[in-house]
């Protein structure tokens, strides 16, 4: 494992390009673009001010940067580093923007969600979408970029509209039966769409892409209900975690519930793994892994190496003590997500927030619990294979794989705290994203090696 | 002691002039009479009675106490003490015998008294013992009462107060319930309340918005612009098309293609996994035939019916399986026909794998409960094993050690005779089995023989003694003719003297064969005799007869054993012969008596054997 230079970076904007070519980094009001492999930079545009958001299109060719502030957007193109386009939303605000899945179209939302206006870079065409809800996930593309689904909100009713992305019409136009409709998400078979109530009430529901409802499914009632969803890659399960600490999973045949997945503060069963980190005092083979030598042989090592023990059951977590008085408590399943080969499901319990929970889909029971000297602020699968990378907010990044598990001391001056990751599409690298800098960690692959050997040094 | 005073009380007056010269003793009296009434209660007063007495009487007043007495004896029922008056004037004299009789009488009161006494006094210390255990007794269980009392309000008290909390508890209970109605019916509120509260905010930020709505957007607002270099072109290089009827009904087909390829393709992998888990389930079938067709015949002999059937019908299945075209067919025709004999089969299976698992457990419980009886049975079959291979090898060493004997003789012989000698081995082997069957039986005929012998010895004493005997009885009844009175005499005596003898009941039955006895004297068998001998003592008329058979009887016990060392001599000689002529020889005493049975039988038998080997 080796890493890279640290670079600036501000506001944790760090994007890889979806084909995986460049890297697009924000350093206040500058986006850089830089070849993902060498790091080299190969595009460097001024914005009008501090960047606040950044999307590639989906053909790289394109790099929209939203400045909410100022109501601005500025789509720049890596082909015609000259070309620009700026996008004025004006009085009306700016709170989201995105691209439509053609790479053509931004979709614009104003400020207290009046509208969303979709700007076409083709023509001179402007659309507008009414009524759209304020919501955590209220615009959905399906994974092939034809549909839309939009979470609307008319006359106190939820609603959903199903867009035809090629010409913007309206597909489909439905209410669905939810209180107070919190999210809406494709499968990425895209002919299956969730919508799940607030937290105020466990409801979630299976729409057809033709508008029927499929299903709806309730575990309980009368307690804060569902506070995350997760498709598998595979369509073939929806994990949905709610407040209760349980991860139900339906199936996509049926709609029901193939099992729960509890998480208890203590684990019994001696199947389980539980990896537990663990402080080590003289971190005397920290050379073989540092890269730069020069850096980290200069650098004084201000944090402690940790490593991985293997608890003996039966192991009981730390608990975090929710305060029951105040707004969005600190308990049920705040993160999950599903690997690639739709083996494995990651979890993060906020009650238990050292801990990341990885469970077998195929025996539909708990195989390890990561426990974590400090709070899990994010983790994300590797999109190749089973592989999934934490961070703490720490000096250190790690690596759960069926094998194993790694932690890794970032090397550099000072602190760098991993405050996010980002995996490339290959699976070899991997950004490390803290406050103000950010590095790449790249992952010793056979081939992979060595050309990441060679490429630093042409840097160098 | 009143009542005794007013019964007194005639005697008392005269009396009293007496006691009054009398010191403190005399005052006594009347005490000391009533001790004496009660009968001594303890031993001290009695004394006291008896000093009491020497002094009661003097030279003086003898008269007055004999009164005194008298009247005290007839008020209790005693005879007087003098002699009944014959006239009125005449003194009544004091009757001795009287006096002697009451004293007596007195006496015997007294000891039967005492006697009481003591047993009233026995029975009161038992009693008391008695008492003073029961008194313990009382005492034990009035402290138990007492303390099971206590306890029992302690408990009642426990109760109460458990009572008390469990009303508590429930008072509480309740009240939790009723804050539990009480602060749902309020979340309820609430939440109708939140919702219709809510409903009312949105629809005023939702006319807000509207207004705002109008307000940024209808007004020109020139700020609202999209400043670009140049158009791009679309991704997929097309021109953006307007939007007809035609689009929308092209964007509905292709929502449904989308749909239905999804469908298709989720159809298959159904159809995909249907064809698998159809494959799986044939082979398990085939594989259940297979394992269950040669318990075919074990379930039919043993069981019901029902797996007859089912056997059956696998069969069936057995020859539908073989028409693959079966499978192809849609689930609809076949699904039935084979969820029923896939279930039947697993039935089966299963009563059968239950069955085994039972089978195992039991084996399990014996061997767990009583390892002993297995192990001792397992002891008896591998000790029966071991026997047997003992003998083998036994009889592997007895051959070795013959062989080698026969090497060890035949060492100097050539090899030929050794060789001979080998294959006569089995022969030798035989013919010594044979003799020594011989000489066992030779032994057994010996003994035999021996008996025989011995039997023939006594015949012939016996008729010997006999034939004396009978010499005798013709003298003495020659004789007896003569004087036959001296003879009767001496009958009586020897019939007192056999009195006791248990055949004297039937003397007229053991008389006949006595009398018919000396007519038939020559062929007379040595039974008759012995049974004579027995009955012999019982016949009056015989005494003479017997008083010479118990003579020749000792002689004949005497002289048999005298003559069988001399006689058996011959005999022993003679056995060395062989049986043939033994038996022979035996013939001449058949001839005679009962014995001949017995020879002639054991002749027979002989003879059998020798016709055996």
């Amino acid at each position: 494992m080796n890493f890279s230079e640290v670079f600036k970076l501000s506001s944790l904007l760090c994007k890889f390009s979806p084909d995986g070519k460049y890297l697009a980094s924000c350093v206040q009001y500058r986006l850089v673009v830089r070849d993902a492999s060498t790091l080299q930079i190969c595009q460097l545009y001024a914005c009008l001010d501090q960047i606040q958001h950044i999307e590639w299109s989906a053909d790289s060719l394109f790099i929209l940067c939203a400045l909410y502030k100022r109501g601005l957007v500025q789509v720049w193109s890596l082909e015609q580093p000259e070309w620009h386009c700026k996008i004025d939303e004006g009085s009306a605000g700016l709170v989201a923007s995105c691209w439509s899945p053609d790479g053509r179209h931004i979709l614009n939302t104003t400020e207290f969600h009046l509208r969303i206006t979709v700007w076409s870079l083709c023509t001179k065409s402007v659309s507008y979408i009414k009524y759209p809800k304020a919501c955590q996930q209220g615009i959905t593309f399906t994974r092939d970029g034809r549909y839309l689904a939009l979470a609307e909100r008319r006359d106190c009713k939820d609603y959903v509209s199903i867009l035809v992305c090629s010409d913007w019409q309206l597909l489909r136009h439905f209410d669905t039966d939810t209180q107070d409709l919190a999210g809406i998400e494709w499968a990425p078979n895209g002919c299956v769409l969730a919508a799940w109530d607030s937290c105020l009430e466990y409801k979630i529901l299976l729409y057809s892409l033709d508008g029927r409802l499929l299903s709806t499914f309730c575990a309980y009632e009368w307690s804060l209900g569902i506070k995350s969803v997760a498709w598998s890659p595979s369509s073939q399960f929806l994990a949905v975690g709610s407040y209760d600490g349980k991860v139900r999973i339906l199936n996509h045949v049926t709609w029901k519930m193939i099992t729960e997945f509890g998480h208890p503060a203590t684990i019994n069963n001696p199947k389980i793994v539980v990896y537990k980190e663990a402080e080590k005092s003289p971190p005397l083979v920290l050379g073989r892994l540092a890269f730069p030598p020069p850096r980290a042989a200069a650098g004084p090592l201000s944090s402690t190496e940790s490593e991985y023990e293997v608890a003996s059951v039966p192991v009981s977590l730390q608990t975090l003590k929710p305060a029951a008085d105040r707004a969005n408590p600190r308990i049920g399943i705040g993160a999950l997500a599903f690997s690639p080969d739709n083996c494995f499901l990651a979890t993060r319990s906020d009650s238990v927030p050292t801990a990341v929970w990885i469970w077998d889909i195929q025996k539909l029971r708990l195989l390890a619990v990561l426990e974590q000297l400090s709070a899990v602020r994010c983790f994300q699968w590797d999109p190749r294979q089973a592989r999934l990378a934490i961070c703490t907010g720490g000096g250190k990044v790690y690596l759960w794989s069926p094998a194993g598990c790694v932690s890794v001391q970032v090397p550099g001056e000072g602190d760098f705290q991993v405050l996010s990751v980002c995996w490339h599409l290959s699976g070899d690298s991997l950004a490390l994203l803290s406050k103000d800098h950010f590095c790449l960690c790249f992952l010793e692959t056979e081939q992979g090696v060595g050309t990441a050997f060679g490429q630093r040094g042409d840097h160098m | 002691m009143g009542d005794w005073m007013t019964v007194t009380d005639p005697g008392l007056s005269s009396e009293s002039k007496y006691i009054s010269q009398y010191t403190s003793e005399t005052k006594m009296s009347p005490s000391s009479l009533y001790s004496q009434q009660v009968l001594c209660s303890s031993i001290p007063l009695s004394k006291n009675v008896h000093s009491f007495f020497s002094a009661f009487c003097t030279e003086e007043n003898i008269e007055q106490s004999i009164s005194y007495l008298d009247q005290e004896l007839t008020t209790f029922g005693f005879p007087s003490l003098y002699e009944e008056s014959k006239g009125k004037e005449t003194k009544r004299g004091l009757n001795i015998v009287a006096v002697l009789n009451c004293m007596n009488e007195l006496l015997v009161l007294q000891r039967k008294n005492l006697l009481a006494q003591e047993n009233v006094e026995t029975q009161n210390l038992k009693l008391g013992s008695d008492m003073d255990h029961l008194q313990n007794c009382y005492a034990k269980l009035k402290e138990q009462l007492e303390t099971s009392r206590r306890e029992m309000i302690g408990l009642q008290e426990r109760d109460r107060q458990l009572q008390c909390k469990n009303r508590n508890l429930h008072q509480l209970l309740k009240n939790e319930k009723d804050e539990v109605q009480k602060l749902q019916n309020i979340i309820a509120s609430r939440a109708t309340q939140y919702n219709h509260d809510m409903k009312r905010k949105e629809r005023e930020y939702n006319k807000l918005k509207e207004r705002l709505h109008q307000l940024v957007m209808n007004k020109k607002d020139k700020k609202i612009a999209m400043e670009v270099l140049n158009y791009v072109g679309r991704a997929d290089g097309k021109r953006g098309s307007w939007r007809t009827g035609k689009t929308e009904a092209r964007n509905e087909d292709e929502m449904y293609k989308i749909l239905l390829n999804d469908y298709e393709y989720r159809q298959k992998q159904i159809l995909m996994e249907n064809a698998e888990l159809k494959k799986v389930l044939q082979q398990m079938k085939k594989e259940m035939i297979s394992l269950l067709s040669p318990q075919k015949q074990k379930p039919r002999e043993r069981a019901d019916d029902s797996t007859g059937t089912v056997i059956s019908d696998i069969e069936e299945d057995a020859g539908e399986l073989s028409r693959e075209s079966t499978w192809d067919l849609s689930c609809e025709t076949v699904r039935e026909q084979l969820t029923n004999s896939i279930r039947k089969q697993w039935r089966i299976l299963k009563s059968h794998v239950e069955k085994l698992d039972n089978q195992v457990s039991k084996v399990h419980l014996e061997g767990f409960n009583d390892e002993d009886v297995i192990s001792r049975q397992d002891h008896e079959q591998e000790t029966e094993k071991l026997e047997l291979e003992i003998q083998q090898c036994k009889e592997m060493i007895k051959t070795q050690q013959q062989l080698l004997q026969q090497l060890a003789t035949a060492c100097d012989d050539d090899t030929a005779s050794l060789l001979r000698d080998c294959y006569l081995l089995e022969e030798k082997e035989r013919l010594k089995e044979e003799w020594s069957l011989f000489k066992e039986q030779k032994k057994n005929f010996e003994k035999e023989r021996r008996s025989f012998t011995e039997a023939a010895i006594r015949l012939g004493l016996e008729r010997k003694a006999f034939e004396e005997e009978r010499a005798s009885w013709l003298k003495q009844q020659f004789l007896n003719m003569t004087t036959f009175d001296h003879q009767n005499s001496e009958n009586v005596k020897l019939f007192s003297a056999f009195s006791g003898s248990s055949d004297w009941d039937n003397p007229t039955v053991h008389s006949r064969p006595r009398q018919k006895k000396p007519h038939g004297a020559p062929s007379g068998s040595p039974v008759c005799t012995s049974k004579l001998t027995k009955s012999l003592p019982a016949s009056p008329s015989t005494s003479d007869f017997c008083q010479t058979r118990s003579c020749v009887s000792e002689y004949s016990s005497i002289s048999v054993l005298n003559t069988t060392p001399e006689e058996s001599k011959p005999n022993q000689v003679g056995r060395e012969c062989t049986n043939q002529k033994w038996s022979v020889a035996s013939r001449p005493d058949s001839q005679e008596g009962c014995c001949s049975g017995c020879s002639s039988t054991h002749a027979d038998a002989h003879i059998e054997k020798d016709d055996l080997p």
